[in-house]
This record gives C-alpha cells, structure tokens and sequence, in this order.
C-alpha cells in the first residue's frame, strides 16, 4: 500500500483582480510513495515541492486530481495524527521551553501526559539538544530550531514523516545527524518524505527520487534508473607522450580532448569507440596512464532536467 | 477537547508573557490610584469618582486587550507561519480558532478580576461602600469585552492586522451610539434614511446595552432580569460571531 499517492495534481491560483493573470503552480503532478520509502522530493526554489506538501497536509486544496495520505484523502484530520511534518525555514513559540515545546505538539497529537513525558527525553537526547532542554526557543540558533521543528514532527512516532528541506541552515556535522536520523526512521519502518536542495544527501538516502520543476514533475525513480537511465555513461582516458597531431585522427570520437604539453586527456561517450582509441594510441607511442569509466550524477541529471524545462 | 484545551492554554500562557499585558496592568492601576487622588479633591461625591474612574480604566484595559491581542490571535500564526505546523495535528480548524479565543477569553478574566479585585480595595480602602452594582457593571464589561474579542477574531481570519483592529473599533465605536441610529430613524421622514439607519441599528451589536457603569458608580442595580437578557444577548452574538470565524477560516487556503 502506498504512504502517498498523488495522481493529476493540478494548483491554479486564481487572480485576485481580473487584470492579474492566473498561476498555474503545479501541473499534472503524479507520484507514489511507498510504506517504509524514503523518497527524496527535488526542486529549485519556486518548483512546486512545499505547495505539493502543503496540499497533502490539507492546508491548501488542489484546483484538480487526487490526492491520499495514508490510505484516506489529505488533509483528514484523523490521519493527521500518524504523520508529523517540518515546514521550511519553521518559526515556533519562541517564548516556549524546548520542553514545553514539545510537550504542547503532544497534547495536540492526543498523547497522554505519562507518554509525552516518557517520549520527551529521548527525543531530545536524539537531536542533540538534552542540554537546552530547559531554554526558550528564542535563544536557539536556526540550526538548533531546525532540530526541536525535527524533533516536534517526530513527537508522536508518526508513520509517515514528511519534511520541507530538514537541511537547511544546518552544518554538515548536523547534515549528517539528520541523514542518520533519517535513516534510522527507515529502519524503524517509517515513510519519510522530503525536499531538498542538496543532492548528494538525496543521493545518500533515498530509495526513490522525484524532480520537479515549474510544477511539472520531470523525472521520477531511482537514482540509479535515473542516472543511468537518462545520463550516459562517459570514458576519461589519460595517456602521456603524445602531441596534437598525432592522435588527430581518432580526436572525433572524443567528447572533449584536453592537451597539456605531452600528456593528454580524452573524454568518450561510451564503450564502443574505446577500442578503436587504444589503439590509435599505441600506434602513436602513447603510455597510457589512466582509464576511469564515470559515471552521470544526479546533479548533472538535475542541472539537465531544470535547464530543459527552463 | 484536550487538542482545544492545549490550544487554549498555550494561548494564555504566550499572551501571559507578553509584555504589553503587563503595560495595561500597570496603566490599570495608575488610572484607578488617579481615581483615588481625584476623589480626595472634590467636595463630596468622592465615591461616584472613585467608582466611575475605576469602572471606566478596567473597561478600557479589557476593551483594549479585547481588540488589540484579538486581532493577532489568528493573524500572527499565519504570520510567522506556526499554522502550518499546528493543522499538520489532528486539530479541525474550528478546534484551533475556538482554542485561541478561549485562551485570550481566559486572559481577559483574569485580568478583570485582578483589576476588579484593585479597584474594590482601593473602594474599601477610601472608606466608601461596596455596591452589588459594581458586580453587575464589571459583569457586563466582561460580556462586552468577550463579544468585540469575537468581532476582532471573525475580522482576523481574513484580513490584515491593520483592517482588523480598524473594523473592531469602528464596530465598538458604532455599537456604542445604535441607540442614536434608532432615534434618527425615528425622527427622519426620509424613507431611505429611515431604512438605513434601521438596517444599522439591527445589524450592529448594542453595546450600550452592557453599559451600565453610570449607574452601578452611583450606587443603583439593574433589575437581574434586565442583567440576564442583557448577558444573553452579549453570549448569543459572541457564539454567532465565532461560528462565523471558524466557517471562514474551514475555507481558508495557507
């Protein structure tokens, strides 16, 4: 059974005054998410990932499609209790205790008194923050905010976590915290579903990827399927002893070709023309130095879906 | 219920560590020891000064707390975006905007009890009477501050800050002269006149109505009858208003 399923999901702002133009925000966005998934939501700024969000919340309703946490429809409130969330750049009750913070986030997700306070410590010993347990959130820092809003989405063991770049405004020490975190949620059998902007996290974690941009979603899968799915597989061969001249016949096969005085590097677009290299290079008298298959990235994936839809 | 309760409390308790409330106390009770110094000035009718000043600075702190933290109740979460993750719990919406008003409801008792509980020393402590009819009179101030609390919540719930807290006091200022409205309407032979001021005089709330501090200063009781119509229709109009914000904000978009 699938944790999420969005199907043909459309968000049109209406204008205020008829001489604005309407907004079209996400466009027959379609996704799943798997029970125990951890799918990895990527986007740039203005794509369409926090309003996808804020529609399984319930906190906005789609212009059309579908929409279902948790096997009921979003935004049912019942539902809400087995799912806890992170908002982008969170603001919390600054005038609150970590303590009473999470204790408040508690009582609204129904727990009893006796749970909260068995819960409380734990969670706080799990985002590092036992030692500030007693201080108002506003002296926190943002990374340090960023971790009680963690620990707040996380209160009530929820089965599905959802999390709008739970990254940012963190150092890579607390990156990797986070990445740990969300990793042990995935053990534990949760569904976390999060956005980004850091890719190699993404890369790390996830099991399924979705890339959106300008409120369509381009790709969809996982980073392998993508990656090698959608990005060819490119050769780099270095060799030394070589001039211009001499590898002149065989330089169209090659991508790119970098000379720095005898040593030369050539980037090919696969295994098929591998051979035919090699062997014009031994005719030359060239001593190869290096052959090192590389690989597409999601980066370079994502760099080529968002320009494409750009 | 205890989703509404968490809300309510919370509510009180970031109401009851902001500053501003402090402020009005501390104004409350700089009017009401005016009220004393005043009374020692004037030949005779001290005790009508003294309850007249008392009454009138905890009606204006109450009505003040009323619009300008009420205004903010809903606004503010919208504003620094702690709605998102408080109706991301399993919280109906009606749920959070009843839990908010309750919250500051529960902060304006309060408050008019410790200001109530300052003005009756300070009474007793000038050696004048204590009348049933002061209760009657903070019992009303406490109904009316209640009703424009509701007006300034329903308002909140769709327009800015600033709009707000501009409609909630057109509201208290109109509520307060219907009774004007109703004698023009009496008074003019303009059909149109007659119908638009009729249509305002029901469509306003009658705030004077809960006035009754004149008076209660000077010592007379209203009938208990009167008291309970009076209280009535204070609640009936609060409870309207409040249906009326928890459907706006159902439709809301975030």
């Amino acid at each position: 059974m699938d944790a999420i399923a969005v199907e043909q999901v459309t968000k049109v702002y209406e204008p205020r005054w008829p001489w604005h133009r309407s907004s079209t925000v996400l466009s027959d966005v379609s996704f799943s998410v798997s029970k125990g998934e951890i799918f990895g939501f990527l986007g740039h700024n203005g794509a369409g990932k926090t309003t996808t969000m804020k529609i399984l919340l319930g906190l906005l309703r789609p212009t059309s499609g579908r929409i279902e946490v948790l096997g009921a429809p979003a935004g049912d409130v019942a539902t809400h209790s087995k799912l806890g969330y992170l908002p982008e750049s969170p603001y919390f009750y600054d005038y609150l205790t970590a303590e009473e913070f999470l204790a408040f986030y508690g009582k609204l997700a129904g727990m009893s008194r006796d749970a909260i306070h068995g819960r409380i410590p734990s969670l706080l010993e799990q985002v590092g923050l036992h030692d500030a347990r007693h201080r108002q959130l506003r002296k926190f820092s943002k990374g340090m905010l960023q971790r009680i809003g963690l620990a707040q989405a996380l209160i009530q063991d929820p089965e599905l976590v959802v999390l709008d770049e739970p990254m940012s405004g963190l150092d890579p020490m607390g990156r990797k915290e986070v990445r740990d975190l969300i990793l042990t949620l995935r053990e534990q059998g949760k569904t976390v579903f999060f956005s980004t902007h850091i890719l190699s996290d993404v890369e790390m974690i996830c099991d399924r990827v979705g890339i959106l941009a300008k409120g369509k979603m381009l790709a969809l899968g996982t980073v392998e399927e993508l990656v090698d799915g959608q990005l060819a597989e490119s050769i780099e061969v270095v060799c030394d002893g070589v001039i211009g001249t001499q590898i002149e016949p065989v330089r169209r096969l090659a991508v790119r070709t970098l000379q720095s005085g005898a040593r030369c590097l050539m980037v090919l677009p696969g295994h098929e023309c591998l051979d035919e290299i090699l062997e014009a290079l031994r005719g030359a008298g060239a001593k190869l130095v290096s052959i090192i298959p590389h690989k597409g990235s999601l980066e370079e994936l994502f760099v080529l879906k968002s320009h494409g839809e750009g | 219920m205890q989703r509404l309760y968490a809300v309510a409390v919370n509510t009180f308790r970031e109401t009851l560590r902001d500053k501003i409330l402090y402020n009005l106390v501390l104004f409350a009770v700089l009017l009401i020891g005016s009220s004393v110094l005043l009374g020692t000035l004037t030949i005779g009718e001290q005790a009508r000064i003294v309850n007249d000043l008392g009454l009138a600075a905890i009606n204006l702190v109450a009505v003040i707390i009323a619009i300008f933290v009420g205004i903010g109740l809903v606004s503010k979460e919208i504003e620094r975006r702690t709605i998102y993750t408080l109706l991301a719990r399993p919280i109906t919406r009606a749920q959070f905007v009843l839990g908010k008003y309750l919250g500051l409801a529960l902060v304006i008792l309060v408050n008019i009890g410790i200001m109530f509980a300052m003005f009756l020393a300070t009474v007793k402590l000038s050696g004048h009477p204590i009348h049933a009819s002061l209760f009657q009179a903070v019992e009303l101030m406490l109904v009316e501050a209640l009703l424009v609390m509701a007006f300034a919540l329903l308002f909140s719930t769709f327009s800015s800050s600033i709009l707000s807290a501009t409609l909630t006091l057109g509201i208290y200022v109109i509520g307060h002269l219907t009774s004007d409205l109703k004698t023009i309407a009496e008074k003019n032979t303009s059909g149109v006149i007659k119908s638009l001021t009729t249509t305002l005089y029901y469509a306003f709330p009658n705030l004077e109505t809960l006035n009754i501090k004149g008076q209660s200063a000077a010592g007379i009781s209203v009938d208990l009858g009167f008291q309970l119509i009076a209280t009535t229709y204070g609640l009936l109009y609060t409870g309207l208003l409040l249906v009326g914000a928890c459907l706006i904000f159902q439709r809301r978009d975030f």
